[in-house]
């Protein structure tokens, strides 16, 4: 028995994102009598997500009839797509693959969206709570997961209880439905427990960063959707950057690196940057200004990668399971229609049970059939990727095979035998200068007088072999700065700042020994994007 | 034309400094200046106040209640006078700040707070959100103007003159409800880093906690207030509390020496509003050169012995 | 007796306000919005009074639209035991602000008013002195302590010069500054329990508050930038230029 206070709901809900709030809202539509709450770690919705974004209506057409007419704040119909090729001073203009056509579609802050949605949810009179962290499964007597504990508030570096301790309370739920977005820590938790991913492939992952920026009059063309691959990335590194318009002269600029990179003195943080300052881009952006910025891991493994989403007492849902579709670079109508079915089934059967069938016989999980050699394609580099991925397309992916998804943890190459590509990478002059000068705009905010959320599992290895093998990879990887190896060359020891992570979960994904383990840190803690 | 009363800030001894940068404001605005010193024994007060440039002339208010500087009696005396004037002036200091709001609601008039600039009698500008935006403010028309004055903003207007001194009697006496009990100064020992006017700060470079006390050595000999980065704070070179910085304290002295200190945008947002920047780097690519308004590309670690001698 | 807290919806502290490109004001879209961290302060002191058992109710007041009801709230989650909302759709300065709490504090004769030494979008501290002239009461501004004994206080201000200690005979009204505590975190059970308590909204127009002879605020503009200054070669040449502009 516990000595924390309990609340009891119906169906309890972790993370605040388009998963989260479409199965709250789609839950008080079916039974309007559930008591539902959310739990979201962020100081405020939307605070801990962005995302490119562009969206597909048809799943807020289903949702929210109307929603056309009362949008969220940042909303601008597509109106053109380009895809373009780069190198490192030229561009090529590709032509427009059939899943990449964005007609009808609109680009969205999706920070700004889930605003938007969580009012929607909170008119419906769902309990929505920024500002707490789930920090840990609550399990009942008989093992299932009953609900989730809050992390106590007002702990201090070493542990000790300050002024402002609040103890935890349990949120007691017969259905807790995990949707903390991709690397959820929860997630992660209850998959292994459960070895919900026995029958499938593990998990790929990409990061993610992005930069909104106000740019000078006339730059932004809103509603033009632009994609790039090929420079500054080398054909063995899968990626490439988004550039969406929106208006009153902002443009949402981002870069994606799979996780799979195999080079461990690559930095993503500088791929992004490098490709700031292609001629093209470098053009749109000179004269403007960073209005925020951040970075988030992107689940990349598809339906190979799928684990098992029913577990006794709770359903994970969206990217914490890898909804999103690839080659469409979206997840976010994905993720709104998993949590939507979620939704309705327990809304018809008010239990966990029958859910992962109903959701590999859905729409979602068609969709990510279709597509699902398109990313591994990659494995052999840009070109036969290309290739493979073209043939994928025309063919609707009804190919009999299925190619099988790599882990990123055991990607890179060690540095011993190996060299670096040459990367044709130039000196560059837009800002930020650096990480630290990045992590700025994302306006992260941790109490530092809190214990460290990145646990090292083994911190010898850092110095005893990933110094060696690998020369510290995680020093490089994070897009915040939050590793340093410091002290001189006998000494050198690792140095967490902890206070810069923007919770993108990228240290727990590419870290080769697997030693990082990333929990929540005090609720309300980590980044506070605005429009993103 | 403008009349302007300017409510002294002092000590009982001597005259604030703060007063003679309120001088310059009300220069700025244009008239005539007045000065009115309250409190207990102020002669010398007045007299110094009386010396400073164009002053028309000082209303000196000596009562036993008034020693304290109180804001319900100061504000009561200020008010008395005011009829006269189209402009009361304060400086933005503790004193400033709580007493002329007082004076203001009393006299019926919102009030411009922290004057930055001005720009004759009825244009000024002010910071907002922390000094994030700065605003222009024009008082509602007709209306007398009470303002405190961002000293930080102005210099001190010289002290050349001399002006008539009028002694005036106290209007009111004390309200019984509010009573001075004391002052602890936080005197001795090295000057506190948020409000001392001459900061030297040491960085991650310093490479040991022994190392800082080279940053302490000099800030001694400077009458310095002491700071450091995040860096060497979290290294352990020092305390936290000593952190200048975005997530740490925010300063604005005159003069701000960093020795070693990278410049990332963190740190640099705790020092914005200094008044002088001096960064001393070996890495001449160092952020902090893009903002320092005087720089020396050298190790610190010549440097600062360096200046030792030549200050001693 | 009865405490009144005023809170102020404000930017939160933690955004990085960014000037509108005409001029306008500064960019609010999309923004978080919060307790001023001073009024948080303030609320925290007097919930901790009545914990002590000096006060038996703690009134949370915010003059503003009706989004200010989200920051009410959040006060009564913390403990206070109601809420009171100014209701205006016009942006006031302190004097107005002071003028409608001095109606409320004529209908709810509180023993204490604590208030925060400055919201952090305007900075403009005022509001507490001009209230306390207004009620021609005491003031005791920028406290970082304070000790009731029976129908009086002891209170410790922050000034300049160190720390200066006052005694004020109640009512008064007070301002806190940063050190006075630190505010408790809202137990989520507590976040329920604060919709159920009373918010009650009264309009500047049913208090008799005229907003009048307000001050003009326009142009905003972005800090000034700071120049590129000059390299010196060493240490002689620091010290020197050091004392050419007055600063040794």
């Amino acid at each position: 028995m516990t000595d924390r206070e309990i609340m009891k709901y119906d169906v309890v809900i972790v993370g605040a994102g388009p998963a989260g709030l479409s199965c709250a809202i789609r839950l008080k539509q079916q039974k309007p009598e559930l008591m539902v709450a959310v739990i979201e770690k962020s100081s405020e919705i939307g605070a801990h997500i962005l995302s490119g974004a562009v969206i597909e209506p048809q799943p807020l057409d289903d949702l929210l009839p109307g929603w056309r007419e009362d949008p969220p704040s940042i909303c601008i119909p597509v109106e053109k797509d380009e895809i373009w090729l780069l190198s490192q001073t030229g561009r090529w203009r590709l032509p427009t693959p059939p899943q990449q056509k964005n007609h009808g579609n609109f680009i969205v802050s999706l920070g700004a969206m889930c605003v938007w949605l969580a009012s929607k949810a909170e008119a419906l009179e769902v309990d929505i709570f920024p500002g707490y962290a789930a920090a840990e499964i609550h399990y009942t007597a008989e093992g299932a997961v009953g609900g989730v504990i809050i992390g106590d508030m007002g702990i201090g570096r070493e542990g000790e209880h300050k002024d402002t301790y609040m103890q935890g309370i349990e949120i007691h739920a017969p259905i807790t439905i995990l949707s903390e977005g991709v690397r959820g820590h929860l997630s992660k938790q209850l998959i292994k427990k459960y070895a919900l991913d026995k029958d499938s492939d593990p998990q790929t992952y990409g990061i993610g960063m992005k930069e909104l920026w106000r740019v000078q009059p006339g730059k932004s063309k809103p509603g033009l959707v632009q994609h790039t691959a090929g420079w500054p990335l080398d054909s063995k590194t899968y990626g490439g950057s988004f550039i969406y318009h929106l208006d009153k002269d902002r443009i949402a600029i981002g870069f994606v690196c799979g996780l799979d990179y195999e080079d461990p003195e690559f930095v993503p943080f500088e791929a992004f940057q490098q490709m700031k300052n292609h001629p093209m881009v470098h053009e749109m952006l000179e004269g403007g200004e960073i209005l925020s910025s951040g970075a988030r891991a992107i689940a990349e493994g598809g339906y190979q990668s799928l684990p098992k989403t029913e577990l006794p007492g709770a359903l994970i849902i969206g990217d914490s399971a890898g909804t999103l579709n690839v080659p469409k670079i979206k997840g976010t109508h994905q993720a709104m229609r998993c949590g939507m079915l979620a939704a309705e089934h327990i809304a018809e059967t008010s239990s966990a049970v029958g859910f992962d069938a109903r959701l590999r016989d859905s729409a979602v999980v068609r969709e990510l059939y279709k597509v699902r050699n398109i990313r591994p394609a990659f494995y052999k580099g840009f070109w036969r990727g290309f290739i493979r991925a073209a043939i994928e397309t025309v063919t609707a992916g009804k190919l009999p095979t299925t190619l099988s998804i790599h882990p990123d943890d055991s990607s890179l190459k060690k540095l011993d035998g190996y060299s670096s590509p040459h990367r044709n990478w130039v000196d560059r002059d837009l800002p930020p200068r650096d990480r630290l000068a990045s992590v700025y705009f994302a306006t992260t905010a941790h109490d530092e007088d809190q214990p460290v959320h990145l646990q090292i599992l083994e911190p010898d290895i850092c110095t005893s072999r990933c110094v060696k093998e690998y020369n510290n990879p995680c020093t490089r990887f994070c897009p915040a700065h939050v590793y340093e190896m410091v002290g001189d060359d006998a000494a050198k020891q690792l140095q967490i700042n902890s206070a810069n992570c923007v919770h993108c979960k990228t240290c727990d994904i590419k870290d080769p020994y697997q030693i990082i383990n990333w929990v929540t840190p005090e609720g309300g803690s980590g980044p506070n994007y605005q429009n993103m | 034309m403008s009349r302007i009363l300017i409510i002294a800030e002092h000590d009982g001894s001597s005259l604030n400094l703060s007063t003679a940068k309120c001088v310059t404001c009300a220069q700025a605005i244009g008239g005539e200046i007045d000065i009115a010193v309250l409190g207990h024994g102020i002669d010398s007060v007045a007299a110094a106040a009386a010396a400073l440039d164009s002053v028309s002339k000082v209303i000196a208010i000596d009562a036993q209640h008034l020693a304290a500087p109180l804001a319900v009696n100061w504000a009561s005396e200020a008010v008395a006078l005011s009829a006269e004037y189209t402009h009361l002036l304060g400086p933005s200091t503790t004193f400033g700040r709580d007493l002329m709001p007082r004076i203001a609601a009393l006299c019926g008039v919102n009030q411009i707070s922290d004057i930055m600039e001005a720009n004759g009698a009825n244009s000024f500008k002010r910071p907002v959100y922390a000094g994030n935006a700065i605003v222009q403010a024009e008082p509602a028309s007709g209306a007398r103007v009470v303002g405190t004055v961002r000293v930080a903003s102005w210099k001190a207007a010289g002290d050349g003159a001399s002006a008539a001194v009028e002694n005036v009697a106290a209007s009111s006496s004390a309200a019984s409800h509010t009573r001075y009990v004391g002052l602890t100064s936080e005197g001795g020992g090295r000057p506190d880093l948020q409000s001392a006017p001459k900061v030297i700060s040491g960085g991650r470079a310093l490479a040991s906690e022994e190392n800082f006390q080279m940053i302490y050595k000099l800030a001694d000999k400077l009458g310095a207030g002491v700071g450091a980065s995040r860096a060497a704070v979290d290294a352990g070179y020092c305390p936290n509390d000593m952190q200048v910085g975005q997530t740490g304290k925010i300063i604005s002295p005159d003069l701000y020496i960093a020795f070693g200190i990278s410049g990332a945008i963190q740190h640099v947002t705790g020092i914005k509003d200094a008044g002088t920047i001096v960064a001393v780097n070996k890495d001449s690519e160092a952020p902090i050169f893009e903002i320092a308004d005087i720089g020396l590309v050298g190790d610190l670690f010549n440097v600062i012995p360096e200046l030792e001698s030549l200050l001693a | 007796m009865k405490i009144l807290i005023g809170i102020k919806r404000v930017v939160d502290y933690n955004v990085r306000v960014r000037v509108l490109p005409d001029g306008s004001g500064v960019d609010t879209d999309g923004v978080k919005m919060s307790v001023n961290p001073f009024d948080e302060i303030a609320l925290e002191e007097a919930l901790r009074i009545k914990e002590a058992g000096n006060a038996e109710e703690v009134i949370v007041v915010s003059a503003g639209g009706d989004e200010c009801q989200q920051q009410l709230r959040t006060g009564l989650a913390m403990g206070a035991d109601r809420a009171i909302q100014i209701q205006t759709s016009e942006s006031l300065q302190p004097l107005s602000v002071a003028r409608a709490f001095l109606k409320i504090i004529e209908r709810e004769e509180p023993g204490l008013v604590i208030l925060g030494k400055q919201a952090i979008d305007d900075d403009n501290s005022q509001t507490a002195q001009m209230l306390a002239a207004l009620w021609d009461r005491p003031q005791a501004t920028f406290a970082s302590r304070m000790e009731l004994n029976g129908n009086s206080a002891v209170v410790t201000r922050e000034v300049d010069a160190g720390l200066e200690t006052i005694e004020i005979d109640l009512p008064a009204v007070v301002s806190v500054d940063l050190r006075m505590n630190e505010p408790r975190f809202v137990k989520l059970p507590d976040i329920m329990k604060a919709k159920r308590k009373p918010l009650e909204v009264i309009s500047l127009d049913e208090l008799g508050v005229a907003v009048e002879g307000q001050i003009n605020v326009s142009q905003f503009s972005p800090p000034p930038q700071r120049e590129k200054g000059i390299m010196v070669d060493d240490a002689a040449q620091l010290v020197q230029e050091l004392k050419n502009r007055g600063l040794l």
